[in-house]
């Protein structure tokens, strides 16, 4: 698996879009730090784009680029090569060299402007949602051959955990207004990598109002060291989970 | 010696007229215990106390003596007693280190218990581990003043108040430093009273909580980190100036919390970090001017029965709800604040934006109605609605805004 | 060499294998024929594992290739349409796969390197090469690690006339060392000097497999282009 990885993270790194991806990401990150007065009001700012754009950009670059490997693939695929280390190379390709542009692009600022518990959460976070739309975006394109109906459906699985789910807990929020829901929100939030992520670096950030207002349950689960762990088993499921899903389509699929 | 003379004659004339005589009170002294000096001692009289360890359970001082510790003599009363229990006025304490007091549900027990007495000061004591601090009851013109009072109260019901005063009057309380207790101050029918620099913190309920007090000043105090923070209840002609409320927060914690508070003026106060900055329950006629609300969960959260209270030239700085409110009814003005969430622009460069602002947001009434929104926090849907109703209005209060928010932070 | 048995394999409605049995051989240099859809480019990515047939086996050197693909080693593999991974350059391509395959080559045949002069371009991106220089890397690739096997997937589609040639002479060579050699080609006169034996698909079936002299003596025309037009009016 070695030996293909290292080729594809090659070719990744040169990609123009992970370039100019790299490079949107530093100068936005930095123009943002620089630009407003407190450091964490600039943190604020990188939080939508570590939760907008990073998943967007992943998941939408990692579909075509999977379906633009097609030949190189079925290449592959006539070599002495287990299926299973030809897609995980393709997915260790992809994670390690968005991750890589991500760590250039918002690590370094935040490391400069920022060195602290709340930058590495945002580090972490960030870093994590790369991988999982990643592997996300992996599973979407195991499901079709048309690439215009893979890329279609990364854009559609990223519209709806940005903003579709959450629509809807706010739709049943609503509707059981008089129900105790703290437990339920946990155990939603686990539903969407985007809401996991955003929980996570906001309590980083600002805790006052997240921990004063909907009592003890949210601080008791995600304050503590034992819910930040949960959080981070769960974005780890959000990886693991659709690659495992995707993998085995894989080994199954004709090409 | 002609500059002596002038002197001289005054100390003899001070000497004969009153003829104070000064006891002391020590280990290899005449005397060894200060109850037996305050007996032998008559009105104006002073007691001197050396350093050391007195268990003299509780010491009762029924004349108006001066009692003053050197170097601090430590008065301990085992965990079972009240220490000083003083009725006399004019009264004075000084220089002690007065811990473990006792326990008890049914009487309180302090280090310092001043009953029925006018003109008692209570000055420079270190109180330590002691159910109630310092306890005033029916009593007029106290200076209570740099006392440093610590306890280490776990909950609510086991712990007693910092300086606890009922049925008072024109008492001055300065510079205390109180850690640990439940309330930190506690008053309760106390009135024209002066509370002057004193840092309240780490109480294990509010670090100030006053009831039916009208007429007194507050200024230039600290509440920090105490568990529920400060509240202030049943009271009119409150003055607080230049206070600080930092870092309250919790389940249920506010920089301070007002109910049913009247006539009042609360100005150059700085509320940070707190969970809830200012909350406001049936308030009427404050002025709130010159306050810095900063880094705050809810800089003001404002009840629907409050009326006529008016918000002038504050900083409203990096908090993450400004204003919250449960209703639509606005009968509260806010003129000339700093709000750093302003998106308006100032066309003529008069300093003051030429659109009005709105401080509450959509999502700050969801939250209102409905806790477990909170999950959705800074949410693209979330910022989508609350944009969608900066445009058009529908659920926030119209009528709840600034018209003349000013562009830069005033200089507070 | 390589044996199918009862291969069957549907897409959907569409059989495009459709109970095949067949057997080559070493030395033998076999053009798959058949028109469009036939089932010859399935035939081939059923051999090298890319298609799983939905009934019966194929064997190579005798075991069953079905979730294997170590037998890949012996296997040189020219696809119709060579793309690459965009920012790879030549040489990434060849170091890649002299990775993956370093145990199993014996030794390494670079003779098609030097023929088409790839040295002299090794640092070129994949995408700013021309189709008839991927098809050269790719043709470079298939008999780089001297397999054993070669299957050729239109090989000389997109090349110049003078590389065609060189890649027809270099396929000779390898089919008289004893190599056994798969070309599917639409350009029959080319295939006249290489091959031995013709596979004939139509519809999913072997429609013949007949040698090639087999072949010209019953229509008695010299001409692959003539014999099969010829065969073909027949059925």
């Amino acid at each position: 698996m070695k030996k293909v990885l290292k080729y594809v993270i090659l070719d990744i790194v040169q990609n123009k879009t992970v370039l100019i991806y790299t490079l949107l990401l530093a100068i936005i990150s930095f123009s943002v730090f620089s630009l407003e007065s407190n450091s964490s009001k600039g943190l604020l700012s990188l939080l939508n784009i570590i939760l907008i754009i990073v998943p967007l950009i992943c998941i939408v670059f990692s579909t075509i680029y999977i379906y633009n490997s097609a030949e190189f693939i079925e290449l592959l695929l006539s070599q002495p090569l287990k299926r299973k280390a030809i897609w995980l190379s393709i997915f260790g390709g992809l994670a390690v060299s968005l991750a890589l542009a991500f760590l250039i692009g918002v690590g370094i600022p935040i490391l400069i402007y920022q060195p602290n518990g709340t930058g590495f959460m945002m580090i972490a976070a960030g870093l994590f949602l790369t991988v999982v739309f990643v592997s996300i975006a992996l599973l979407s394109a195991s499901f079709t051959r048309d690439k215009a109906k893979g890329i279609g459906l990364s854009v559609f699985i990223w519209l709806y955990s940005s903003l579709i789910f959450d629509a809807v807990v706010l739709f049943l929020l609503f509707q059981f207004q008089d129900y105790p829901l703290e437990r339920v929100m946990v155990i939603l939030s686990f539903l969407n990598p985007i809401d996991l992520s955003r929980i996570q670096m906001l309590l980083q950030i600002d805790i006052s109002a997240l921990m004063g207002y909907t009592g003890a349950i949210f601080r008791e689960f995600f304050g503590n060291n034992t819910g930040i762990a949960m959080s981070f088993l769960g974005l780890t499921g959000w990886i693991a989970i659709p690659l495992f899903i995707s993998l085995r389509k894989f080994e199954k699929k004709d090409l | 010696m002609k500059k002596l003379f002038p002197i001289l004659i005054f100390a003899i004339f001070f000497g004969l007229s009153t003829q104070a005589k000064t006891y002391f009170v020590g280990k290899g002294r005449e005397i060894t215990k200060i109850q037996k000096a305050i007996d032998l001692a008559k009105n104006g009289d002073t007691i001197m106390v050396d350093a050391g360890l007195y268990k003299e359970k509780n010491i009762i001082i029924q004349k108006s003596i001066t009692l003053i510790g050197i170097n601090h003599p430590v008065l301990d009363g085992e965990n079972k007693y009240a220490i000083i229990t003083i009725k006399a006025n004019n009264a004075k304490v000084e220089g002690f280190k007065i811990q473990h007091t006792g326990r008890s549900e049914i009487t309180e027990l302090g280090a310092i218990m001043i009953y029925d007495s006018y003109k008692v000061s209570a000055v420079n004591n270190i109180l330590d581990d002691n159910n109630f601090g310092i306890f005033v009851q029916n009593s007029k013109s106290c200076t209570i003043k740099n006392n440093s009072i610590t306890a280490y109260g776990k909950n609510e019901l086991q712990s007693g108040n910092g300086i606890h005063c009922w049925h008072s009057d024109s008492l001055i309380i300065v510079g205390n430093k109180i850690k640990g207790h439940r309330d930190g101050l506690y008053f309760e029918f106390v009135k024209n009273t002066l509370v002057w620099r004193n840092i309240s913190t780490e109480n294990v309920r509010y670090g100030i909580h006053f009831m039916f007090s009208n007429h007194n000043t507050y200024i230039g105090n600290i509440f920090e980190k105490n568990e529920a923070g400060v509240a202030v209840m049943y009271s009119a002609n409150i003055n607080m100036y230049n206070n600080y409320f930092l870092d309250n927060w919790g389940d249920a914690t506010y920089g301070i919390l007002l109910k049913d508070i009247r006539d009042s003026n609360i100005s150059g106060n700085n509320f940070t970090k707190n969970t809830i900055g200012l909350y406001m329950e049936a308030c009427s006629r404050i002025n709130l001017y010159k306050n810095i609300f900063k880094n705050n969960g809810w800089a003001v959260k404002i009840q629907a029965s409050c009326e006529d209270n008016d918000f002038t030239k504050n900083n409203f700085i990096g908090n993450t709800f400004d204003i919250g409110t449960n209703g639509s009814l606005v009968l509260n003005t806010f003129t000339g604040n700093y709000w750093d969430k302003y998106e308006g622009y100032d066309l003529n460069k008069d300093n003051v934006g030429d659109v009005p602002y709105h401080p509450v947001s959509m999502y700050a009434m969801i939250i209102d109605s409905n806790p477990a929104a909170l999950m959705l926090f800074r949410s693209l849907i979330v910022t989508l609605l609350d944009k969608t109703e900066k445009l058009l209005p529908g659920v926030t209060p119209e009528n709840l805004k600034d018209n003349k928010p000013v562009m830069r932070p005033l200089p507070l | 060499m390589i044996e199918a048995k009862n291969i069957t394999k549907t897409f959907g409605k569409l059989k495009a294998l459709d109970n095949i049995s067949l057997s080559f051989d070493k030395g033998q240099c076999i053009a798959l024929l058949g028109p469009n859809g036939c089932g010859k480019t399935t035939l081939i990515k059923t051999i090298l594992g890319m298609v799983v047939p939905n009934s019966g086996e194929i064997l190579f050197d005798g075991k069953p290739i079905a979730k294997e693909w170590l037998y890949r080693n012996q296997i040189g593999y020219m696809p119709q349409i060579g793309r690459y991974p965009e920012n790879m350059t030549i040489a990434n391509i060849f170091d890649m796969m002299k990775d993956i395959r370093k145990e199993s080559a014996k030794q390494l045949d670079e003779d098609l390197i030097e023929s088409f002069n790839l040295n002299s371009m090794m640092n070129k991106k994949m995408h700013t090469l021309s189709g008839g220089t991927r098809q050269k890397v790719s043709a470079a690739l298939a008999f780089l690690f001297n397999p054993d096997v070669l299957i050729l997937d239109e090989p000389t589609a997109g090349l110049d006339p003078l590389s065609s040639e060189k890649l027809k002479e270099k396929i000779i060579i390898e089919k008289e060392k004893g190599k056994l050699v798969l070309i599917t080609s639409h350009v029959l006169s080319e295939l006249d000097e290489l091959i031995t034996q013709v596979f004939y698909m139509q519809d999913g079936k072997i429609l013949f497999y007949k040698n090639l002299s087999e072949l010209k003596n019953e229509t008695g025309e010299e001409k692959l282009t003539k014999a099969i037009s010829k065969i073909m009016m027949a059925y």
